[in-house]
C-alpha cells in the first residue's frame, strides 16, 4: 500500500489571477535546470515562449457527475490529458497543472479524488496560489474566485512585493490570512524563490497544515518561515512538554473572521480527544452533504478510539477522502483536528458536533 | 496446449496488431516493435510519445496518433507515413474507416481524412472522447460531453444528434449497425438503437470501462471494469435491454482491464490489472490460463485474424505471443 502510493506521480496545481506571474513561475520551472522533470499542462501557451515536448495545452473541460450532487465537478481534459502523460511514465517525475486565473480551484482538486484512474496514478502535491501583491486587495473585493484561490492553497506566492510598501505587504498578508491562515507564505520579486520550495513540497500532505497554529502566525514577524523545515518548535504540537503561555485559555479553536465581507471565506480549526469512528463518520458525511457548496477545504487528523492508527481526512465541498496514514507514536497525544476553510458555516455548531464525537 | 513468447518493450504497451500476420506492439515512448519472417524491428514512429494506435480495416497498416501532433501510418513492410497533422495538439483518438479513411481527435476536434489526402472537421463544442465509422457507409459517431452525433462524412446531411447526460468515451456500433455503445465517465455504458433512438443504460460495474470488444456475429459486447469480463447480449429483438449480462473470468480483487473477442469461436481473452491473461468460454465459462500475473496491467490485447494467436502488452512494457 505504502509502496504504490510512493510511486504515485505529484502533482502541483498553480492558480492565480491574471498578471499575478504565473508564466513567469512556469518558464522557470520549464527553463531552470533543478534536476526534476516536469509535464506542464497549460490553458494557453501564451506567452510561454518555451518548447517543450511535456508542454501540453488543454481546453478546460468541466465534466458534471451524474451523481446528483451539485458540486462534483472534474476536469475532464486534466483526467484524459494525465491518461496520455501515463503512456510516457518515466520520462518525466511531476506534473505541474496551470489552471486560468479566473477559474475555480475546486474541479481541478476533486479530480484527484474523485476520479479512480488519476487517483490511482498521480497525487496532488499542492495547490500553489501565485498573488500579485499590488493588485490582490482589489481582486479580493471584485471576485469570489480570487478568495476561493487563496482559500484553497497550500502555498501563497506573494509576488511582486517590491511593487508595494512594507505596510501594504502587511495589510496584503494579513488579508490573505484572514482568508486561509493554514497556507505557508512566500514573498518574492518576479516569482525568484528556489523551486523547490515551491514544488514537491508534500503541502497536501496534511501534516503542516494542521500542526500550524494559525494566532502564531498571526504574530510572527515572518511567516513564510513557518513551514515544515521551519526550527522553532511550535507550541501547538498537542504535547505538553513545551507550552506556550498564550495558547492556553482559548484552547485550539481559532475563528477567523473579517468584518469587512460577510460572504468571505473564514475558516476554523478544532480539537477534540478520541473519537467514536461511527458518530464522527455519520456526522462528516451528513455535515459535508448539507454544507459542501459551501466548504472549500476541510483537512483533519483524527485518533479513533482504540485504535492504533493515525486517520486522516480530507475533502473539497462535498468529496471527502479518508485513509489510516501510520501508527501513532509512543507518547503522542492522541487527539483529533480537523480544520474547515468556508463561506457562511456555522463554526459554533461545527465544533459544538465534532466535540459530539468524542468517544 | 498454449505457449507464450515474450518480448520486452521499451514502455507502456498502447497496442498490438497483426499487420498482414506480422505482430505489431506500439509503446508510448513513441517507438514500435514488429515481428517480421526476417527478425524484430523497432522503428521510431513519433518523435514524442505515441497516445493512441490501431489497425486498418485492411489489416495491412498500423495508424497512430502522437504528441508529436501527427498521425502516421506504419505499413506491414515498416515504411512510415505521416497522413494528417495537428501541430502542438496530442492527438489521443484514432478510428480507421473504409475505403483508406481514417478519423482522428484531439481535445474538441474530430476529424476525417480520406484516402486522397483530403481532411474534413467535424469539431464537436466540448470534449469528444471517441470516434467510430459505421459498419456500412461513410458514417462517423462522435462520442461527446452530453451525448453522440452521427455525421455522414460525403453528404451535407445535417447530423444526427444522440443525447444523454455525461462525458462519453469510446464509442462502438454493433456490428449489424442497429446499436451505437458508448462507455462513460462513470461507471457505466450507454447505448442507443438507433431505429427509434431508445436509450440503454448499462450499469453496475465497479470501475470505469476501459475496453469494448464484439464477438463474432456481434452477439455479445464484452467490456471491462469489473472483476469479471461483462458480456452483453445484442441477439434478439431488443438487444441487452431486460437481460442479464454473461460474467466471466471472475477473479476476486483483480480487475478487468482489457478484453478481446476471438474473430470466430465465442471464446473471450480477458486481461487484468496484475497482468494475468486467460481465455473463457461463453458456453461454460470454462477458463483456461494464458499468461500468469506480471509487473503491470494488461493494456493490450489483439488476435490475429486466424484466432490462433493472440499479441498482449501491458503497462510495464511486457509484451508477448499466445499461441493456441
Amino acid at each position: 500500500m505504502t509502496l504504490s502510493q510512493d510511486s504515485k506521480i505529484p502533482v502541483t496545481v498553480l492558480t492565480g489571477y491574471l498578471g499575478a506571474g504565473k508564466t513567469t513561475l512556469l518558464n522557470r520551472i520549464l527553463s531552470e535546470n533543478h534536476g526534476t522533470r516536469y509535464a506542464v499542462i497549460v490553458n494557453e501557451f501564451g506567452e510561454i515562449g518555451i518548447d517543450n515536448e511535456l508542454l501540453v495545452e488543454s481546453d478546460e473541460e468541466i465534466f458534471e457527475m451524474n451523481n446528483g450532487c451539485i458540486c462534483c465537478t472534474v476536469r475532464g481534459d486534466l483526467i484524459r490529458t494525465v491518461e496520455n502523460l501515463m503512456k510516457r511514465k518515466g520520462s518525466f517525475d511531476a506534473i505541474v497543472v496551470e489552471t486560468t486565473g479566473v477559474a475555480d480551484p475546486a474541479p481541478v482538486a476533486q479530480t484527484f479524488f474523485m476520479d479512480e484512474d488519476v487517483r490511482a496514478k498521480a497525487k496532488l502535491d499542492a495547490v500553489v496560489t501565485v498573488v500579485d501583491c499590488r493588485h490582490v486587495l482589489q481582486r479580493l473585493a471584485d471576485t469570489e474566485e480570487a478568495e476561493d484561490q487563496i482559500a484553497f492553497a497550500d502555498v501563497i506566492l506573494l509576488n511582486k512585493t517590491d511593487l508595494v510598501t512594507a505596510d501594504e505587504l502587511k495589510a496584503v498578508e494579513s488579508r490573505i490570512q484572514s482568508i486561509n491562515p493554514y497556507a505557508k507564505l512566500i514573498r518574492s520579486e518576479r516569482c525568484a524563490v528556489p523551486l523547490d520550495e515551491v514544488l514537491n513540497r508534500g503541502a497536501f500532505d496534511l501534516e503542516r497544515i494542521l500542526s500550524l497554529d494559525p494566532h502564531f502566525l498571526e504574530e510572527a514577524e515572518h511567516t513564510h518561515e513557518c513551514g515544515p523545515d521551519c526550527d522553532h518548535d511550535h507550541h501547538h504540537h498537542d504535547g505538553h512538554d513545551h507550552d506556550h503561555d498564550h495558547d492556553h485559555g482559548h484552547g485550539h479553536h481559532h475563528h477567523h473572521h473579517d468584518h469587512d465581507a460577510p460572504h468571505s471565506v473564514k475558516s476554523v480549526s478544532m480539537t477534540a480527544g478520541e473519537l467514536d469512528p461511527q458518530v464522527f463518520f455519520r456526522w462528516i458525511g451528513d455535515m459535508t452533504q448539507v454544507n459542501g457548496p459551501n466548504i472549500l477545504r476541510l483537512k483533519g487528523i483524527i485518533a479513533f478510539r482504540d485504535d492504533p492508527q493515525r486517520y486522516v481526512v480530507q475533502g473539497v465541498h462535498m468529496i471527502l477522502e479518508g485513509d489510516h496514514q501510520r501508527d501513532w507514536k509512543d507518547g503522542e497525544p492522541r487527539l483529533s483536528r480537523l480544520v474547515v476553510i468556508g463561506r457562511e458555516l456555522d463554526f459554533d455548531a461545527l465544533e459544538i458536533a465534532f466535540k459530539a464525537c468524542e468517544a | 496446449m498454449v505457449s507464450v513468447a515474450p518480448l520486452d518493450l521499451s514502455g507502456f504497451v498502447v497496442a498490438a496488431a497483426f499487420l498482414k500476420g506480422q505482430p505489431a506492439f506500439a509503446s508510448g515512448d513513441g517507438a514500435v516493435l514488429l515481428l517480421t519472417d526476417a527478425g524484430e524491428r523497432r522503428i521510431r514512429l513519433h518523435d514524442g510519445g505515441l497516445l493512441v494506435a490501431c489497425r486498418t480495416l485492411e489489416g495491412d497498416a498500423l495508424l497512430s496518433g502522437g504528441d508529436d501532433g501527427t498521425v502516421r501510418r506504419l505499413g506491414a513492410d515498416g515504411t512510415v507515413e505521416t497522413l494528417a497533422e495537428m501541430p502542438r495538439k496530442w492527438i489521443d483518438l484514432l478510428a480507421a474507416g473504409p475505403q483508406g479513411s481514417l478519423a482522428f481527435g484531439s481535445g474538441r476536434s474530430a476529424m476525417v481524412r480520406q484516402a486522397d489526402g483530403s481532411v474534413k472537421d467535424f469539431s464537436q463544442a466540448r470534449a469528444v472522447g471517441g470516434l467510430a465509422f459505421a459498419p456500412k457507409g461513410l458514417r462517423l459517431a462522435i462520442a461527446r460531453y452530453d451525448g453522440a452525433t452521427l455525421q455522414f462524412v460525403n453528404t451535407a446531411a445535417a447530423p444526427q444528434q444522440l443525447e444523454w447526460k455525461g462525458a462519453h468515451k469510446d464509442v462502438t456500433f454493433s456490428p449489424d449497425g442497429k446499436y451505437l455503445v458508448t462507455t462513460m465517465q462513470e461507471n457505466a455504458l450507454h447505448g442507443w438503437r438507433l431505429s427509434d433512438g431508445q436509450d440503454m443504460r448499462m450499469t453496475g460495474y465497479p470501475g470505469k470501462v476501459r475496453s469494448m470488444s464484439w464477438s463474432a456475429k456481434g452477439r455479445y459486447l464484452a467490456t471491462s471494469g469489473a472483476n469479471a469480463a461483462i458480456l452483453w447480449p445484442f441477439f434478439g429483438k431488443s438487444g441487452p435491454m431486460g437481460q442479464q449480462p454473461l460474467q466471466l473470468g471472475a477473479r476476486g480483487d483483480q480487475m478487468v482491464t482489457r478484453v478481446a473477442c476471438h474473430p470466430d469461436e465465442d471464446v473471450v481473452a480477458i486481461g487484468y490489472q496484475d497482468g494475468l491473461v486467460l481465455f473463457a468460454r461463453f458456453s461454460d465459462g470454462e477458463e483456461l490460463l494464458a499468461r500468469r500475473p506480471g509487473a503491470g496491467a494488461v493494456s493490450a490485447l489483439a488476435w490475429d485474424d486466424g484466432g490462433t494467436r493472440l499479441a498482449f502488452g501491458t503497462e510495464a512494457g511486457e509484451a508477448g505471443l499466445i499461441s493456441l
